[in-house]
């Protein structure tokens, strides 16, 4: 079995973005990137599902600029076993990234294609069902644990009411949630041995997709602040000020 | 053109969301249709009807639609699509898992999570946790938009008579099968939707300790909420989690507790009318946010909070 991984390089969780002065996107110079976090949980699983002797290859793709080519190294540090770096430059939509997955996975032929749930910078959401649409293929979303048998996967997937279970055919596409797993360190070893494991590119132009981008960004600016609030001393002063000022309570 | 908006709903009534999304899609154009795919609904068609900004209901009625599963929900909405100039749903998980997939098979680029609408091209929606607004223009033709639920007021549901289409049900897919819902009941109001949300963190220690946090939510009748550190911990289920990826909540009140204040739980609490946090440390960043900070021991602080209301005891359900 083989499986697919995408992943994708945003700017790191922990860092505090800052909005360009014209209004025009989020300043990326300088700014620490790393991998999307739900898909170092899909790289995790790929990796776990192969040492369980359930899978026997693992094929780390992105979508982006020269420098999305760290997210691929990464991965291959934690376990996958080569990368494909299909180069674009500029902003890149979820439909246009399912569409070039769509003809990545037509030629590699994978058995089940793993992502994150979300990517934290446009918070879109979209892709992998994008991706399953395109196939035709079942879609198992948010997942947060993955049994694998031999033409199928039992999936739990986290909804807004609890934990749903589906059952999905293969070839699927699984999205994952963040409490799939704990995603490993990759040790120094493993780090120097990922230099040598290869990295196909693939320009995007030549798949034939087109990736103008469909939605116009007019303006990125800086959500309303709160005012600043007060600290109270006792427990008793914060019920009275929820009562008397805030009147909430 | 008018615009389809996609109900959610349990075969019995329809979900609350809807009513937001029913609000946000009205505002887009008043011709608003719904389509309802279910087994058994008629009694949740009705209530649709009823809904005074819904002009049109469609219906279709199978019983292979009795769970939802989004690739039959996509063949059933593909069938009527064309018809529209916007498909629209609720962003949670429901809208969240069916948008896409609809939006990929039409060929449009979807717009998420949409907090305003501006005009039927042009549309607000937070990025990046919430901590950028981007104001978007969607080119295509047609558009498929998911609405922030808590960004807009729930419909009225009393009042209409919009008339009520049967439609057929679409084919069914070989390839996914439902198998169960572990749904946790609870007679607190839902987090989504609640007045009042108590959330607690990682200070709470255990999930032993969470009923401190359930003494309270009992007396405000409250909903509960947790941080995603607290839900790794085990110490409370995931459909209590506030944050970028979990829920978006907008309280009148949010209470935080032992939560230090990620940028990823404020992205799911910020926008609540007033904010407390009870934090020992008084650095965490959740104080950023609240309008009523409490630098205290937790185990301390929150059964005196509860004396306190007790001691007030006006609080009506």
């Amino acid at each position: 079995m083989k499986i697919l991984v995408a992943v994708k390089r945003v700017i790191d969780y922990n860092v505090q973005i800052r909005i360009k002065d014209d209004g025009s996107g989020v300043v990326t110079d300088n700014v620490k990137m790393s991998t999307n976090p739900p898909d170092d949980n899909a790289i995790e699983e790929a990796v776990k599902i192969k040492e369980s002797g359930k899978a026997t290859e693992i094929i780390a793709v992105t979508v982006g600029e020269e420098k999305a080519q760290e997210t691929v190294r990464k991965a291959l540090a934690v376990g996958a076993d080569r990368g494909i770096h299909v180069k674009v430059d500029g902003t890149i939509e979820p439909l246009a990234v399912s569409k070039i997955l769509k003809k990545i996975v037509e030629k590699e032929n994978p058995d089940l294609v793993f992502m994150g749930k979300q990517a934290i910078d446009d918070d879109c959401n979209q892709t992998g069902q994008m991706l399953a649409a395109h196939l035709n293929w079942p879609q198992a979303t948010f997942a947060s644990k993955i049994e694998v048998n031999d033409k199928s996967l039992q999936v739990t997937r986290e909804v807004d009411e609890g934990l749903e279970t589906i059952e999905v055919n293969t070839p699927a596409i699984v999205t994952c949630d963040l409490r799939l797993n704990e995603p490993r360190y990759a040790s120094l070893p493993n780090i120097m041995k990922a230099k040598k494991k290869p990295i196909e590119q693939i320009n995007a132009s030549d798949l034939g997709v087109d990736t103008n981008p469909r939605i116009e960004h007019i303006k990125i600016e800086e959500p309303p602040k709160r005012k600043a609030g007060i600290k109270v001393a006792s427990v008793e002063e914060l019920v009275q000020k929820l009562k008397n000022e805030a009147k909430v309570i | 053109m008018s615009v389809l908006l996609i109900a959610e709903h349990n075969n019995k009534e329809v979900k609350p969301f809807t009513l937001n999304a029913i609000t946000a899609a009205s505002q887009i154009d008043q011709d608003l249709h719904v389509l309802l795919i279910g087994s058994k609904v008629d009694d949740v068609a009705k209530s649709l009807s009823e809904v005074p900004l819904v002009k049109k209901v469609l219906h279709i009625d199978h019983e292979i639609y009795e769970n939802y599963i989004a690739e039959n929900y996509t063949a059933a909405i593909l069938k009527h699509a064309d018809k529209y100039s916007h498909i629209i749903c609720s962003a949670n998980t429901f809208g969240k898992n069916l948008m896409p997939r609809v939006a990929a098979l039409l060929d449009i680029s979807q717009v998420s999570d949409i907090i305003k609408v501006i005009s039927p091209d042009t549309f607000l929606r937070p990025i990046y946790a919430g901590n950028a607004f981007a104001t978007v223009k969607s080119n295509d033709e047609r558009k498929c938009v998911t609405i922030r639920p808590t960004s807009f007021e729930a419909a009225e549901t009393t009042g209409g008579s919009a008339e009520i289409e049967k439609i057929d049900a679409a084919d069914q897919t070989e390839n996914t099968k439902f198998i169960n819902r572990e749904e946790i009941k609870s007679d607190r109001p839902e987090l989504g939707t609640a007045r009042i949300v108590i959330s607690g963190g990682r200070g709470l220690q255990s999930g032993e300790n969470f009923k401190l946090i359930t003494d309270v939510a009992d007396k405000l009748n409250a909903a509960i909420g947790a941080s995603r550190a607290a839900v790794d911990a085990g110490y409370i289920t995931n459909e209590h989690q506030v944050g970028q990826t979990g829920k978006v909540v907008v309280p009148d009140l949010y209470i935080a507790v032992g939560i230090s204040g990620a940028i990823q739980h404020l992205a799911g609490m910020k926008e609540s009318k007033v904010i407390v946090a009870i934090n020992k440390d008084g650095e965490a960043p959740i104080f950023s946010v609240a309008d009523y900070g409490l630098e205290a021991d937790l185990f301390e602080a929150l059964p005196q909070f509860l004396e306190e209301l007790n001691k007030l005891n006006t609080i009506q359900k």
